[in-house]
């Protein structure tokens, strides 16, 4: 059977590859809201990985709920980004800073 | 190296490789693209820790609704890729260098603290991870399960909210209005004689 320590740096690296993601793409707002997503799965993965070790249902319900939230999240994001879009005819995030004093 | 060692090896590389691909790929749906891939290889490595409900749920609601809901809105939009990559070059060294001390420093901290505990040996065939994750969601997480459902009623109210406009200019019904009608406003009974 695979061993705890492949999940984790399984999870570890993807989440290493979202920060840099944030890091490279900050003007793309979807890439933004990709890489979290990415984010939220390297969290899932451990989640999933000491359920499995520990024998404990509680992790899996805990990644069910992250998924839910998740899903709300990405709905509720996009549902902006469509606004913006809509009104300012860009997602660049560089033109959104119309709160700046 | 098992078997199922080399099975988990491949998809860990598959979706390790399809992150990096999401986070330098030029055009946005080629992005989402990977993405998916990458969920998908990650919702296999699950499968492998045994977690099969959450594995086929990845699959079907993640895959299937809300990445081509990403799909949807990044084709729909006309973004201009050209000006959203400025500066993806000047910040590539300091996102490397982040990138690879925190994905350094969580390796060495997990194999590090490698546990003692072997594995767990794999559960019997007639044990349902669906079921158990039932048992333990319908039972003692029943209140959080509730309030997961009134997040995702939340999330639609908002959803549609936030994108619904009024648009004096199209035509359209009054439903209100065509229900409150009355007979006498719409019909004439006209009485004539008839002709011979």
């Amino acid at each position: 059977m695979i061993p705890l320590e492949h999940y984790l740096v399984f999870g570890a690296i993807l989440f290493a590859l979202s920060v840099a993601g944030i890091f490279l793409n900050r003007k793309n707002l979807i890439v933004l809201l990709m890489c979290i997503e990415l984010m939220l799965l390297a969290v899932n993965t451990n989640f999933i990985a000491f359920s499995h070790q520990f024998g404990d249902m509680a992790g899996q319900v805990f990644v069910f709920f992250i998924l839910t939230v998740a899903a709300a999240e990405a709905a509720i994001g996009l549902a902006i980004l469509v606004v913006l879009f809509r009104n300012r005819r860009s997602i660049n995030v560089d033109d959104l800073d119309s709160l700046k004093g | 190296m098992t078997f199922t060692q080399f099975v988990f090896f491949v998809f860990a590389t598959v979706a390790v490789l399809s992150a990096v691909a999401v986070i330098t790929l030029r055009n946005p749906v080629h992005a989402v693209l990977a993405l998916v891939l990458a969920f998908f290889s990650a919702a296999a490595a699950w499968l492998l820790a045994e977690a099969e409900f959450l594995g086929i749920t990845l699959v079907l609601v993640y895959v299937g609704a809300v990445m081509v809901l990403f799909l949807f809105v990044v084709m729909m939009l006309d973004i201009n890729i050209a000006r959203m990559r400025e500066g993806f070059a000047r910040y590539f060294p300091v996102g490397l260098v982040v990138a690879l001390v925190m994905g350094a420093e969580l390796v060495l901290y997990v194999l590090s603290r490698a546990p003692e505990a072997p594995p767990p040996a794999p559960t019997p065939a007639e044990v349902s991870n669906t079921r158990m994750l039932g048992e333990a969601l319908y039972t003692q997480y029943l209140y959080p399960f509730e309030i997961a459902a009134l997040i995702l009623l939340v999330a639609i109210v908002a959803a549609i909210t936030l994108t619904l406009r009024r648009r004096p200019d199209t035509k359209y019904l009054n439903p209100a209005e065509q229900i409150r009608v009355r007979r006498e406003e719409r019909v004439r009974l006209v009485k004539m004689k008839s002709e011979s």
